[in-house]
């Protein structure tokens, strides 16, 4: 159970754009085992969904993977061919995408679609194909399963076609979902339904998931281990209970600070300073100094490293909070 | 095409009466084209069949008609209307040959360069800029008097004037399907880009198409009619409806007007139709104008 799945190494996506190279993702390290569920923190641009796309290889020019190693269960995905890929894209490695309104072809009905992802991932005839699709809805919860396969997308409410969309990545059998903010489009009353639904399956079928978001609510409740990013770099990484009870890095204590609780209710809602900073221009030195409540004259000379600062936590911070303090 | 076929394409249609008679008018003009020769009196190109003496017979309501020809007859005794009917089957045929010919190529051209952008991009959209900054009439006729005339000829020219609009129409609609989040599902599914290109953003940029297409029937019709009057167009043995203005034309300051009026109000019906429907599928079709 423990196995390794994932095994991601130095990763850096960068995009050459006209305004400068931005570093999206820059020596990003983190494992997936086999089973479980990791979620990817962070801000708005801090790179979060660029290593989704990283690890299935999909980033167009101007953008390209400079460095790193992909290891998907034992193979360098980095080294893979085209033709190669094409076959982990859905049938090894499926995603599920932030916006159900739009990621469904309109003009088909979803047993085409279903159907086109069985037909590229296995050697299913037909009426096998089929029934592994009715099969399918009726685990994402989708009643009249088999009627349904004829409606179109735009037939069913947005709960409803991001279930399908689930349906479909987990369809080919998976190993490994990522999911691109899967419930961030959605009513918050669905919300809680999808991820439950998600867990299940995923569990269920011994898949392993990379949950993408901005919701610390959400992998505090969904995920097993927790990897926040900043500026496209890794500043903490741990098991989720850890992180979220004793983060050890200013800016996850900022993100956990900035969640509302019904609680407290006479107290504001405490707020990271300033905003991301230009992801252009950073200089030497970490890239939260400025809006960070603790830096020192060194946070600008040099860049913190990852390093264990206690049980399973890593943290990129040379005055990290004490376990105590957080 | 269940959609467009739903029942409130068909309310709104019941509705418009523009619309109604447009596609009344086209439906009478084909029905004309398919069966009309069977209804004429007269094969207009048998010469077998023509009296010489029934030259220049004014239409069958006025003093000296003849009850055999409804529209009056021309210089050889041809039967207006059996020239007219003849005629818009080679216009009717043209018009629609050439729509399929520039909705091939400026749709593969258009996806291409909304999908792949970059290089490809620039340059079949510079070509395409550098076209339209011509009248599409001038671009024909230097077509046409520098490699010759005749039905072929024509269909070339008239598809190297119509590709622009297609590749254009498509290209943005192109460009906005791309951004959904459906055409990133493909690619993660495994898709490569051909069948991307071919199965899931044809069909989404279709309905465009099928309004540009209505339209360009209408235009090619015309611009087919204008070559021919100017004489570079259909060579005389397969008149189209311009063909017959112009012969027409020749003798219209004699008094003998009904030979080009006949042909070229049924070119102005013709379109006029096509237009009009046109009209209702754009705003029927188009989210935006709902």
């Amino acid at each position: 159970m423990n196995e390794t799945l994932l095994d991601i190494r130095g990763l850096k996506t960068h995009f050459h754009t006209f305004g400068g190279l931005v570093k999206a993702v820059d020596g990003v390290s983190f494992d997936v085992k086999r089973g479980e569920v990791v979620g990817l923190v962070g801000e708005s641009g801090g790179g979060k969904s660029v290593i989704g796309f990283s690890i299935l290889r999909l980033i167009d020019p101007p953008g390209r993977i400079e460095a790193g190693e992909i290891v998907f269960d034992g193979e360098d995905l980095i080294r893979k061919t085209e033709d190669e890929l094409r076959a982990v894209r859905g049938g090894e490695i499926a995603m599920v995408f932030q916006d159900p309104m739009t990621s469904l072809n309109p003009v088909y009905t979803i047993g085409r679609q279903m159907d086109e992802m069985l037909k590229l991932h296995t050697d299913l005839d037909e009426p096998a194909r089929r029934a592994r699709c009715i099969r399918m809805l009726e685990d994402v919860g989708i009643s009249e399963a088999e009627s349904r396969l004829d409606a179109y997308p735009h037939q069913f409410s947005g709960g409803m076609r991001q279930r399908v969309v689930i349906a479909i990545a987990l369809l080919a059998g998976s190993r490994l979902i990522i999911a691109d903010e899967p419930t961030t489009a959605l009513d918050v009353t669905v919300q809680s339904q999808i991820l439950k639904l998600m867990r299940r399956q995923i569990s269920e079928r011994g898949a392993a998931m990379i949950l993408v978001t901005h919701d610390l609510a959400v992998v505090s409740e969904m995920a097993d281990r927790v990897v926040v990013l900043y500026c496209g770099k890794v500043v903490e990484r741990g098991r989720t209970e850890d992180v979220i009870a004793h983060p050890a890095h200013p800016y996850t204590r900022g993100l956990l600070d900035s969640i509302p609780r019904i609680t407290d209710r006479q107290h504001r809602l405490r707020q990271i300073p300033g905003t991301v900073p230009d992801i252009r221009k950073l200089g030497k030195g970490c890239s939260f100094r400025e809006r960070c409540f603790r830096a020192q004259p060194l946070c600008a000379e040099q860049a913190p490293k990852l390093a264990p600062v206690r049980h399973s936590l890593d943290a990129a911070c040379h005055f990290p909070l004490e376990e105590s303090e957080a | 095409m269940n959609r467009l076929l739903s029942s409130e394409f068909l309310y709104n249609y019941r509705r418009n009466l523009p619309a109604i008679f447009g596609s009344a008018l086209l439906v009478i003009f084909g029905l004309m084209a398919l069966v009309g020769p069977l209804l004429v009196s007269q094969n207009p190109y048998d010469v077998s069949q023509l009296e010489l003496m029934d030259s220049f017979k004014p239409p069958a309501w006025l003093e000296g008609g003849d009850s055999r020809y409804l529209l009056g007859t021309d210089g050889q005794g041809r039967d207006v209307l059996a020239l007219i009917v003849y005629g818009a089957r080679i216009s009717a045929f043209i018009g629609l040959t050439a729509m399929a010919f520039s909705c091939v190529i400026g749709t593969t051209l258009g996806l291409l360069s909304g999908y792949y952008s970059g290089t490809l991009d620039s340059i079949i959209m510079r070509i395409a800029d550098i076209q339209l900054s011509f009248p599409s009439m001038l671009i024909a006729l230097f077509l046409m008097s520098a490699f010759g005339t005749g039905i072929v000829m024509v269909l070339i020219a008239l598809t190297a004037v119509g590709w622009v609009v297609y590749a254009r129409t498509v290209r943005g609609s192109t460009l906005s399907e791309i951004q959904k989040e459906y055409i990133q599902a493909a690619r993660v599914a495994g898709l490569g880009n051909f069948q991307i290109i071919i199965r899931h953003v044809l069909p989404n940029v279709m309905t465009p198409l099928i309004v540009v297409s209505t339209i360009q029937v209408g235009t090619f019709i015309l611009i087919e009619a204008s070559l021919s009057f100017l004489g570079v167009g259909v060579p005389i043995t397969e008149p189209s409806l311009g063909l017959l203005v112009k012969e027409g034309f020749d003798v219209l300051f004699s008094g003998i007007w009904w030979t080009s009026a006949f042909p070229g109000l049924f070119i102005m019906f013709l379109v006029f139709g096509i237009n009009l429907f046109g009209d209702f599928l754009r705003d029927e079709l188009n989210p935006r104008l709902r």
